[in-house]
Order: structure tokens, then sequence, then C-alpha cells
């Protein structure tokens, strides 16, 4: 196991950050911790790293107990959100920095430190901006060179703490697919911590979901997105429609739609919420049953799908997302009534709080 | 005419009146030094700035104002350190202390020092049953040009503290470094131009102090007589001549020093800039 994260629990004054927190990550895994800011996984990032000590708990690290050892032993490397680059060195001696502060005995020789900080250039494709001072690179530039600098110690383990949050769009785009390449060739076990739903389901081999210092669920993308286990990560993985109701007789009653719900159907009758996803709601214009009429009220048909916003009788606001075979098959228009089904819905009960 | 681009508009009003300024303010003065001076004639501007007194004066006064810089240097990184990195109580009281000497009329900082180290004072008894001196003697001068001295460190060190980042240190921390090399090399290369800075303000300042060295030196000739004190006297013998020779002397080593000491800061500094 490359990492095993025992009931660590941490309080900063009176504001619990973790709540008796365990996962672990396999040896050459890629795993992303996400939640909303708040949630406690910066902190378990910094306790693997040892930048934070847990209240309580155990760190385990190619299974041997880290709990107490000091972060300059622990073989991590440590990718920042801002780079933290040591400025008034160059790019080559930022990468060299990690192997000319070991003890004598083991320093390579220049020879070697040449070679070694050359060749991680290469592999971050920055080799000509070696002598350079990080002022001068680009925000992306700059967080590959934070990242040659944390590989050249030969860490077992990878953090990156929202490795991609202080860049552009596009350019958070390109250094996510790299990464993805990056870790293909190298396989180092890799944990990376970000609020964005869409950098975790793309990058990750398995997601850890966190809320509130507590994991939520942790699964492969696949698995998250479409089985979520709790309404809180169906919530956070993207927009979803929310209709409260109630469940009775396996059979769930959500204003005025009704869907069967047979995971509930040994329980009494009570309050539930369904979530349907916008892409799980299909619209017509005849009244096939189990349905809600409503009015668009927005249309958008610039890009891969259509997005449709309606608002029902009630006021209630229906977000819709169409293929471009079905939009073109019905072509609706501003302000139409048309009937909306489902074709999926997920309902939790409702002391299963979102 | 062409129209220039700038974005900032008034370039050339604005340089005009910088370099009016500094003509009125700080070249128009100076320039009366060495012109006073010649009024005497070659041979006894020779004979005054190699007069053996002078000769001690300007030994004393920059010597003791490197001294006392290099003491600021190092005390004032601790100080500004302090004050930035560690909330404690009464945090604020002590970062308003440190522009007292700012504020104090030099003469009083001179008569206050003069009695704690003088031979019965508090500070000066006890040094004196151990044999140590201070009072009318070079270590006193010294003493007064660090207390006017440190807050030019401080001061210049406090903003550049600040923005240090910590993450930095992590960083160093999480790629194997131990606190020494963390110091050694990531602190204080990053420290280096604004301590440079600190430096040479604080040695700029005790070269030219006057009231507070005057009290606690006794201004024995050849012993504890510093370069302004010299000048000071010719004046109340009515040798201008002679004062302006000795002032012009100090103005051309203080301005070869800091410009030494700025072309280092600027060699080391250019790396530094943001």
């Amino acid at each position: 196991m490359g990492i095993e994260v025992r009931h660590v629990s941490k309080t900063f004054g009176q504001f619990r950050s973790l709540d008796d927190v365990s996962f672990s990550v396999a040896s050459g895994e890629l795993v992303a911790l996400l939640g909303p800011s708040g949630s406690g996984k910066t902190t378990l990032l910094r306790i693997i790293a040892g930048l934070e000590q847990a209240d309580a708990g155990t760190v385990l690290l190619e299974d041997s107990d880290a709990t107490h050892v000091n972060a300059r032993d622990r073989g991590v490397g440590f990718v920042f959100q801002h780079y933290a680059l040591f400025r008034h060195l160059t790019v080559f001696e930022n990468v060299a920095f990690g192997l000319r502060v070991r003890p004598r005995g083991r320093r390579p020789t220049e020879a070697v430190i040449q070679e070694k900080v050359h060749k991680l250039l290469a592999l971050v494709q920055l080799d000509y901006l070696g002598k350079r001072y990080p002022r001068q690179l680009s925000g992306g530039q700059r967080q590959r060179v934070a990242l040659a600098r944390a590989l050249a110690v030969e860490p077992n383990v990878l953090l990156l703490d929202e490795p991609f949050g202080a860049l552009d769009a596009k350019v958070r785009q390109e250094l996510r697919r790299w990464l993805r390449r990056l870790h293909e060739d190298i396989r180092l076990t890799s944990v990376f911590v970000t609020h964005d739903q869409e950098e975790a389901l793309e990058l990750a081999d398995r997601v850890v979901i966190m809320n509130q210092g507590r994991i939520e669920q942790q699964g492969s993308p696949e698995e998250v997105f479409e089985r979520p286990a709790t309404a809180f990560v169906m919530n956070f993985l993207g927009s979803v429609n929310i209709f409260h109701g109630r469940v009775e007789d396996g059979r769930a009653f959500l204003g005025p739609l009704a869907v069967d719900s047979p995971e509930h159907a040994g329980q009494p009758p009570q309050p539930a919420t369904g979530y349907a996803r916008p892409h799980e709601l299909d619209l017509g214009r005849a009244d096939t049953g189990g349905g809600l009429w409503a009015r668009i009220t927005d249309l958008n048909t610039t890009g891969a799908v259509v997005k449709v916003e309606l608002t029902d009788d009630e006021g209630r606001l229906i977000q819709v997302q169409l293929g471009r075979d079905a939009y073109t098959e019905l072509l609706p228009t501003a302000g139409e009534r048309l009937y909306v089904t489902l074709k999926r819905v997920r309902v939790f009960l409702k002391d299963e709080k979102p | 005419m062409s129209k220039s681009n700038r974005v900032l508009p008034g370039f050339r009003i604005t340089m005009a009146f910088t370099l009016l300024y500094l003509g009125l303010i700080v070249i128009v003065p100076l320039t009366t030094l060495p012109v006073e001076s010649i009024t005497m004639g070659w041979t006894a501007f020779h004979r005054t700035l190699t007069d053996p007194r002078v000769v001690a004066s300007y030994k004393l006064s920059l010597g003791a104002s490197f001294v006392a810089a290099i003491v600021n240097g190092v005390f004032g990184v601790l100080v500004a350190w302090v004050l930035v990195r560690y909330p404690f109580p009464g945090r604020r009281v002590i970062d308003a202390l440190i522009d007292l000497p700012f504020a104090l009329p030099t003469a009083v900082a001179g008569i206050t020092l003069t009695t704690l180290y003088a031979p019965n004072g508090w500070l000066g008894a006890p040094l004196a049953r151990h044999g140590l001196k201070v009072s009318f003697t070079p270590l006193g001068v010294t003493v007064a040009l660090i207390f006017i001295g440190l807050p030019f460190v401080v001061r210049t060190l406090q903003p550049v503290i600040e923005e240090l980042d910590l993450q930095v240190e992590e960083a160093a921390t999480s790629l194997g470094a131990n606190r020494w090399h963390i110091t050694t090399r990531i602190i204080l290369p990053y420290l280096y131009p604004a301590w440079i800075t600190g430096f040479a303000l604080s040695f700029a300042r005790a070269v030219g102090e006057y009231g507070s060295v005057v009290f606690i030196s006794g201004n024995m000739p050849m012993r504890t007589e510093i370069a302004p004190l010299l000048i000071i006297t010719k004046l109340l013998q009515y040798d201008y001549a002679g004062a302006t020779t000795i002032a012009f002397g100090l103005l051309v080593i203080s301005f070869v020093l800091l410009l030494a000491i700025n072309g280092l800061q600027h060699w080391t500094g250019r790396r530094l800039a943001h």
C-alpha cells in the first residue's frame, strides 16, 4: 500500500477539520481528494506530507509508520497551489535544490546533479528555460518546474495541493492531460487535492469525496458519478434538479412526479428528495404520464449539448440537457410548453442531509 | 512635435521637476563645498585633509559607523524577524518603540546614553568594575551610532520578511532541507538586497550623526573626536574653508561607499526584482 491513513482527526481551535478519516492509496495509483473548501482535504494532504500534525490517528507510507517522521525525511514530494518556487534561484537550481541539501554521504556529484536535473527539465519540457528565474515564466511553466523540483528527490509519494488552481482554463486543461500522461509513464503513487469535480473525474483513478471533515464516498470516477452514495455526492458532482416529496410503499411522490423507488420499499412513509441530472430528463409534446408540464424560459443551443431551462406552474426551475439529435427531432422554441419526464432519478431520504 | 503614447503622461514635466528639485536641494548646496574649500588653495587643502587629527576623526567616524551598521545589520534582522513572524502580547508597543530613535532629538539620546554609560551610571558602573569603559571612548561612540541606526535596518527588512512565503520554507522542508539549509540557502539570500539597503542607510546616517555622539564621546582629539564635530569646531573658529574641506573629504568617502553598496545591491538584486 502506498499511503494508508487510519482514523486521523485534526482540530483547529473550535473547528473540526478532520473527523476520524481513514483511506488508503495503492502503490502507483492516482487519487483525487475532492470536496468544497473547508472540507478538510488540504489539511489531510498536509498531514500526509508531515507539514501538519494530526491530533489523533496514524499515517503509513510504503507500509511503515510515518506519523512521527519529520516532513523532510518522509520521502514525499509536495506541489503547492501557488508553486512556492525559490525566486532567487534559477529554474535549474530550483530543481537541483533537493539534491544539493542532501547529507554529504548521500549527495550526488555535480556531474550526476547536472545530468539528473536536465533529464527532469526535459521530462517537464522546460530544459531550454534552465537559466531563467521563476518570475520570467508563465504560471503553467512555474507549476511544471515545481513538479520537476518535487520529483528530483525521487519521492515515494507525490502530493499536489490544487495544482491547477491558479491557472487559467486552457492551461489547466493542457496541464491536466499532460499530468495524466506523465503519471502513466512514471506510475508514482500520487494524491491531488481539488474542488473541481470535472478535474477529479477526468484525471484520477479513484476519487475520494470529502465533506465537513469526513469522507462521503470513495470509488472510481464512474462509480461515484453513476452511483452516488449520498445526496451530498449527487449534488456536488455536477448540476442537478431537485424534487422534494415523500416515499410510500416503494414509490416516491415528488410534487407532480411519481416514480418507483424499490430501495425504500421496506421503509415507513417519510419525506424524501429526488435528484436528477439535466441529461436524465426528457422533453416531449404529449402527456405520457408521470411527468409535468413546464414552459421554456431559456434556450442555449451553442454547444455540444443544448441547454434548456424551464419553469413549471409552481415556479420550479428545471434544467434539461438535450443531445443535438434529440434537439433537432423536437426543435423546441422559447416560451413553448413541454412535457418533462424523468429517465432516471435517485431518491434520498430527508435525513440524509445534502 | 510627436505625441508619445505612454500610459502615464507627464514624463517631461515630472523629470524636469525632479532634476530642478534635486539640483536645488542636493546638488547646489553640495557643490558649494568644493568651491568654498578651493579658496584656501591646493597646499592648504592637502594639509588640512592629511592633518593627523582630521585623519583620526575620519577613521573614527567611518570605523565606528561601519561597526554600528554591522551590529544593527545582525540584530536588526532578528528584531524584524521576531516582530513579523511571531504574534505576542505587546508586539505593537515594541514595534512603535523601534521608531523612537528617529523621533527623539539626538541630543536627548546623547545625554541619556552618556548618563547610562558614565562610570557611575546604571550600566556604566557594573561595566567599569569589569574594566570596560564605554562613555568617553570609541566604544561609546559606537553605542550611540547603534542606537540611532537600528530603525533603518528593521524598517527596511520588515516588509520583505512579511512577503516571505511560509510555503517556500515548507517546500524546502519537504525536499529534505534542514533549518540550516533553509536559513542559509533560502531566507538569507532572499533578505540580502533589503539587508544591504538597511545597512547602507544605517551606515550613512551614522557617518553624519552629531547630536547623540558629542556627549558620549568626550571629544578628545585623536581619540574620540568624530569628523562632524571637527567641522563644527572649525566653524566656531571662523575657519570656513577648513570646515568645508573636511566636509568635502567626508562627502567623497561617503559617496564612494554608498555607490559601492548600491552597486553591490544592484548586482545581487537584479535576480530578485519582481
